[in-house]
Order: structure tokens, then sequence, then C-alpha cells
């Protein structure tokens, strides 16, 4: 580890924290329907998308309507993205002459990309369009992100609002998020990106002669290897920009690449990569101001920002040091850090980024639920890797997804006053609600579902061989490997232990339903709670009130989500990554 | 119901026209205007002739030439085809391929340590860029091959070196095509 490094992990919270204030008000502003100085510009184009579609903006409705129109809507896109994927041969922007996606896996991307998981068991660059990759994939960046913010929006009405069924309207505020919040950031970010050299243009692939031709030895599909001349390099091109900018501040994280951010082409430069990490956290940071505005308690905003904050530093230490340290199994090579090498463990990772940028980066991807990467996780040191996996088995909620990590921290903030109104004895309350049974069961079934929905399929997953087919690195890192995508899955995370051959018809079928199951089996609890809160009527704080502010119930929160993550996952994580980090120190090689 | 279903379809027909289409192609028509260099690629032209990208590395194999890292993407830095190793730091795949590189090198560069990104695959497999120790570590090989002094050799080491962006992002790092297209141009092999 280097003061450098460091330094450059504080500088990133620094931002964030910063960003915070700003976003949170801005949001505010944009979901109470208030004035903001992009109206000028955006007003006409919001009244039109109304005409067009019939929305009635001033219709509010019950959180069993809103869950309808969500689902509705998701399964409309979802459709649409379905089709392009399976005609894309016979449709424009495709100079490469790619063929239409098979149906298992056109299937398995749609139901990613509508749930903002956005897993890919393909190499793009030789599977999607760049008309699939922009008008279905990077659509779908969009509106799921827009999807989720909503959400949040909505729980925060269900605790602000009193004696109401009425939570907003699902057309208006998905057409506000889109247009005021993820369009302006996406347009000025990708540009920013072009400036550091990632790539948007619509023309074929290059090919170039390489300076030195090659001798290659390629093992073909009988086994037999061969000698081959490799003479020329084809470099894949596409608009890639528009894409990056919002697979990260959506905290999307699917790459128009195979290597997503760390491929040169969508991630060239440091500062390139240090603004992909801002836009991952500035929503969901952001959100966290916005609930407190709303709800009229700033102090209970700042609280949970600062329980996500510490879980933040504390998987980002772990990471960056096991990383540092290096692959002990490596004898013969230097990988002590000095001021001409990173050192450490470098496989999976790019020399501009190093360690630190590395580690920062793939504990940030998986706080939140974004899941782009800028090095292999399945190529960390166990303890390394272990964290990222440990991030989505929380739930996501370290700032999290735009909107699901505020969703989600919520479901624990009910969980946390429940505890603490059980340790003094008195009804829970939550910001002036009283929080009864109906509320923790739901939040408790949310809980219950991920758990269910992650441990079932891995285990079905490890004990039958369509399921131990996909494993490609043997040892304690196979389960590993099968856990993360599950938990990836159902998380809605989308990055991998990537060796993993995932493009079969049991991981593209059973990742499916686990994103599915994991999105929208979150949501409808979720949505419950906020139409139940919202009828409720306010209670005023009296001196038993457990105070939801401050240190101590930030404290009780952190407990809260690592206690029940650790119950759960603890036996899992020991015959994994703990597992295989013992052995590793025993010097056992697989 | 009905009504969300109809309202449902026309959004996703109306906002995929707005955010599938315009929004990129608008984002496309600036950058050509504005950066068309990066937009593009970020190509580099040697006498008329696309030679490659400055930000996607090639594979190099004979001595006079500063090497990259090894490459997991296609055959080796096939940039339609990135990908990373993907092997876990217990597989013994791994640890035989580093073996195995590392024994080559060290035939060449007997007394030095090897920098460890040297004989690790990048994420992307198209790593254009090796660390400083790395290219340090090649420094004797080349000038011999070349027939150069090794502080000229140096110099353009030095000059195809990247620091950390404003002083404290990323990592310092050598540009490896830059450099051995330059090396050609200044000082051919015999």
């Amino acid at each position: 580890m280097t003061a450098n490094g460091w330094f450059q992990i504080f500088l990133y919270l620094v931002v964030i924290f910063v960003v915070t204030k700003p976003m949170g008000i801005f949001m505010t502003r944009v979901f109470n329907r208030e004035k903001t100085f992009l109206d000028p510009a955006l007003r006409p184009i919001e009244k039109f998308l109304y005409r067009l579609t019939g929305i009635d903006q001033k219709r509010e409705m019950r959180w069993t309507e809103y869950t309808i129109a969500v689902l509705l809507f998701s399964g409309v896109s979802m459709t649409l993205l379905y089709l392009i994927e399976r005609t894309q041969k016979w449709l424009p922007l495709n100079p490469q002459k790619l063929p239409n996606v098979e149906p298992g896996l056109a299937w398995g991307t749609a139901a990613s990309f509508t749930t903002n998981t956005n897993w890919q068991s393909y190499v793009p660059e030789t599977t999607m369009s760049y008309l699939t990759q922009m008008v279905g994939l990077a659509y779908h960046n969009f509106v799921s992100a827009a999807v989720g913010i909503v959400l949040a929006i909505v729980v925060i009405r269900g605790i602000a609002r009193r004696e109401t069924e009425e939570l907003g309207n699902f057309w208006v505020d998905t057409t506000r998020c889109l247009l005021w919040i993820l369009l302006p950031v996406c347009l000025v970010g990708s540009l920013v990106l072009v400036s550091q050299g990632i790539i948007q243009n619509f023309k074929p692939y290059t090919t170039v002669e390489l300076l030195e031709p090659q001798t290659v030895q390629v093992t073909g599909a009988d086994g037999k290897t061969s000698t081959q001349q490799v003479a020329q390099q084809v470099i894949a091109q596409g608009p890639v920009a528009s894409q990056v900018a919002i697979k990260e501040f959506g905290t999307n994280g699917g790459g128009f690449f195979n290597a997503n951010s760390a491929h040169p082409f969508e991630n060239p430069t440091p500062l390139a990569n240090f603004i992909e990490l801002v836009l991952i956290f500035a929503i969901p940071s952001g959100l966290t101001y916005t609930l407190g505005r709303m709800t009229g308690s700033q102090r209970h905003g700042w609280a949970v920002w600062g329980a996500m904050a510490f879980l933040f530093l504390a998987g980002v230490t772990a990471t960056y040091w096991a990383e540092a340290r290096g692959n002990p199994l490596l004898t013969g090579t230097n990988q002590h850090a000095s001021a001409s090498q990173a050192g450490g463990n470098m496989e999976g990772k790019e020399v501009r980024f190093g360690i630190a940028s590395s580690a920062l980066f793939a504990v940030v991807t998986t706080d939140a639920s974004c899941g782009a990467v800028n090095s292999m996780h399945d190529s960390y040191t166990p303890l390394g890797g272990m964290v990222p996996l440990i991030n989505i088995m929380l739930g996501e909620v370290v700032f999290g997804g735009v909107g699901a990590g505020l969703y989600g921290i919520f479901v624990f903030v009910v969980l946390a006053v429940f505890i603490a109104g059980l340790m003094v004895g008195r009804t829970p309350e939550y910001l002036g609600k009283k929080i009864e049974s109906y509320d923790v069961k739901m939040a408790m079934l949310a809980v219950l579902i991920l758990t269910f929905t992650i441990l079932g399929f891995s285990a079905l997953a490890v004990i039958k061989p369509f399921g131990t087919a996909g494993i490609s690195n043997s040892g304690p890192h196979g389960l590993s490997q099968i856990l993360y995508a599950y938990v990836s899955s159902t998380g809605n995370n989308g990055s991998a232990f990537a060796g993993i051959n995932a493009n079969t018809l049991w991981y593209n079928s059973s990742t499916g339903i686990a994103q599915l199951l994991g999105r929208f089996f979150m949501i409808i609890p979720i949505m419950a709670i906020a139409g139940n809160l919202a009828k409720k009527k306010t209670v005023p704080e009296s001196a038993g009130t457990f105070p939801v502010t401050g240190p101590l119930f930030a404290t009780l929160l952190v407990s809260t989500i690592v206690i029940v993550g650790a119950l759960t996952f603890f036996p899992a994580l020991s015959l994994g990554p703990i597992l295989e980090h013992l052995l590793m120190a025993a010097g056992k090689v697989f | 119901m009905k009504n969300n279903l109809r309202i449902a379809i026309l959004f996703t027909l109306i906002t995929t026209v707005l955010f599938g289409f315009i929004y990129p192609l608008a984002v496309t028509g600036l950058a050509q205007l504005v950066f068309p260099s990066q937009a593009n690629g970020s190509l580099i032209v040697n006498e008329g002739r696309i030679v490659g990208s400055s930000l996607i590395g090639q594979p190099f194999s004979s001595p006079g030439y500063f090497h990259t890292r090894p490459s997991n993407a296609g055959t080796g830095y096939d940039a339609a085809q990135s990908s990373g190793s993907n092997l876990a730091p217990t597989n013994h795949l791994l640890l035989e391929r580093v073996k195995g590189d590392a024994e080559k090198m060290r035939a060449e560069n007997p007394s030095a340590p090897i920098p460890v990104d040297l004989v690790t695959a990048s994420g992307s497999g198209l790593d254009p860029e090796i660390s400083p120790a790395a290219a340090e570590f090649q420094v004797a090989r080349v000038a011999r091959e070349r027939r150069m002094p090794e502080a000229d050799l140096r110099g353009l080491v030095q000059k195809h070196t990247l620091g950390r962006q404003f002083g404290f992002l990323g990592e310092p790092r050598v540009r490896v095509l830059e450099l051995n297209l330059d090396l050609d141009a200044v000082h051919p092999p015999h």
C-alpha cells in the first residue's frame, strides 16, 4: 500500500461527500416538481411526451398501481429488447454483420438489462451489433436506472406523507428522472470521457498490420495444437462513450466490450477511471440527502450516509491491503510497490490503474449494484475477491445501486429500529411512523427471498453436473465462482468471477430467473411497506423514541447489516474464499 | 391496468427514440466535432498508414523490441476479443505460465528480479502499457540487440513514459507501441 494510493481513495470519498448535497437538493426539486434551471429546455419535451402517450400528469397512484406500472413497463421494454437481439441481422448499424442472438442468450440478456443487472455471458464485440448495444442495451441502462430511482422516491414519500394512499405517478416520476437527472449528466459526462480517449463512432472495426507479426500456438477444437501466423490486429469500434456514461451513472455496469472498464476504449486514463467512479456513487449518495430533505430530518440522511461511508472504507481497506500484498505463489517476481511499479497482485489488472485504483473500483462497483469492472475479480487474491462478494451479499446497501441502494438500506433501517424497539420495550418508530408487524414481515420477506434465491441456486449448481461444468478454477475457488454468479445475479450487480462459463442453457436461464426474483421480489415487499407507511398517522416524538440520527443509530444500522449478512453467508464464505486463503498461505495449488 | 399497458407501450417506443437514437447520435456528432481523434480510437498514423492505436497494445516477441504483457485476448492482443485470463491466484495454469515466462526472461536478463506486471496478464488483454520498472528491466536487452548506448535508450523510454495524471491519479507507465515505433525510426534494427 502506498501513500499515493490512500490519497486517491480519500480524495474519492471527499468528492462523493461534496456532490451529495447538490445532487440531493436537485433530485428533491425534480421529484417535487419544483423549478430547476433546466426547465426551459426540458419542460417542452416533457409536455410533448405526456401528450403523445396520454399520461395524466395530475393523477397520483396507490402503491399497487405504481407497482403494476413498473411491472408493465419492465415487461414491455424487456420484450422490445429481446426482439431487437433476435432480429439484429436484418437491422441497420451492424457493420460487422453479426448474426441474430440465439434465444437463450437473448432472453438472459434481456432479463439482465431490464433488471439493471447487466450480467453478460457473451463477448459483446463479437455478439451485439451497434444497434443492439445502443437502442437495446444502453436504452435499458437509462430506464432500469430511472425505475430504481423513482422507487426510492416512493419509499421516501411513504415515510414523509401521512394518511394518504397517493404516492406519485410512475410515468411522471420516470419521465422527470430520465430528462432532468440522467440525460444532462450523461451528455456532458460522455463528452468528457471522449476527451480522455473513449471512442464514439459507427465505423466498421479497424484493421491494422502488427508492427511485429507473431507466430502463435493455437489449440483447435480437436485438441491439437498448430502454429498460426498473426500479422494483423482488428480493433473493435462503436458508440462507446454514450453507453459508458450511463452504465456508470445508472449503476448498470454492462460493458460495451468484454473486458468492460478494463478495456482501454472504455476506460483509457486514470482521470476517466476517477470520473467513472464518481458517476457510480453520485446518485446513491445524493439520495441519502434527498431522504433527509424530503422527510424533514437531514440528520437522519447524514446518519445513513455515515453508516455507508464506514462500510465503504472498511471494504476498500481490506481489498487494497489484500491485493497490495500480492500472490505469495508467484515466486521469483518482484511484487513490491516502488516509484517505478505498482507491484502487488497484477494478474487481471491494468498498469495505468495499478492496485489502488483497481481495488477502489472493485469495491465501489459492488457497494453499488453497478458491476462494471476495471480489473478481473476472478484473479483477485481470495480475501481481495471476497470483499466484492460480501458487498453484494450485504444487499448492495453501501450507497448501493441508484435507488436500489436506498430502498435496500430502508429494509435494514426498518429492522434496526425494530430491534432497537425490542431492546427498549416500545413500539418502534421511524421518523414519526410506527413500525408494526406488517412492515417488519415485509422487510424480512425481502431479506429472505434474496437469501433463498442465492443459496438455493448455488446449492443446486454445486451438486449438479450442469452447474459444476461452468467452473474454470478448481478447488474452493470453484465454489466462489458459482456463489458469485448467483450473488451477482440476485443482487442485480452484474460483475462476475468471469472465468465461469455462463453461456449455457442452465446458467442463462437460472441467472435470468435470479435477476428477476432479485429485482421484483425486492420491489414488491418494499412498495407494500411504503404504501402502508403512507397511510399511517404521524406520532410526535417522545422521550422513549429511539433516535434515528447520530452515531448511535449509524452503529446500530451497520451492526444490523453486518449481522444479517454474516449469519446468512458466513458458512458459504468459509468454504470458498476463506478456505482458499488458508490453502494459498499453505502453498496449495489447484 | 389497460390504460397503463397502453401508456407502457407508447412510453417504451418514444423513450427508445429519445434515449436509444437521439442521445447517442447527439453524443457522436459532438464527439466527432470536438474530439475527432479520440472518438475514432486514438489511431497512430505513420507515413499515411494506420499502424495501430496508442490505447491498444500489440504483441512483441523479438529481443529488439520492448515487450508488452501476456495477453488473453484471442491469440494475444486481439482487439476484437478483449479478455483477461480469469485465472484464480491458486490455479496451476497461472503459476505454470508465470514460471515459464519468468524462466525465459531470466535467461535474457539474468540479474534483475522480474517486475510483476511483465509476467501477469492484464484485465483487458490489450494493456498498451508496462510499468517503468518493466521497461527498465528490458533496457539492457534492447540496447544490446540494437547496438545502441543504454543511456540513449533510457532517454527514449523516458519520452514515452506517462506520469500519474495531475501527479496523483493512477500509476506511472510506458506506452510500448509508440516506444517501439520510435525505436524503429531513430535506431532501426541491424
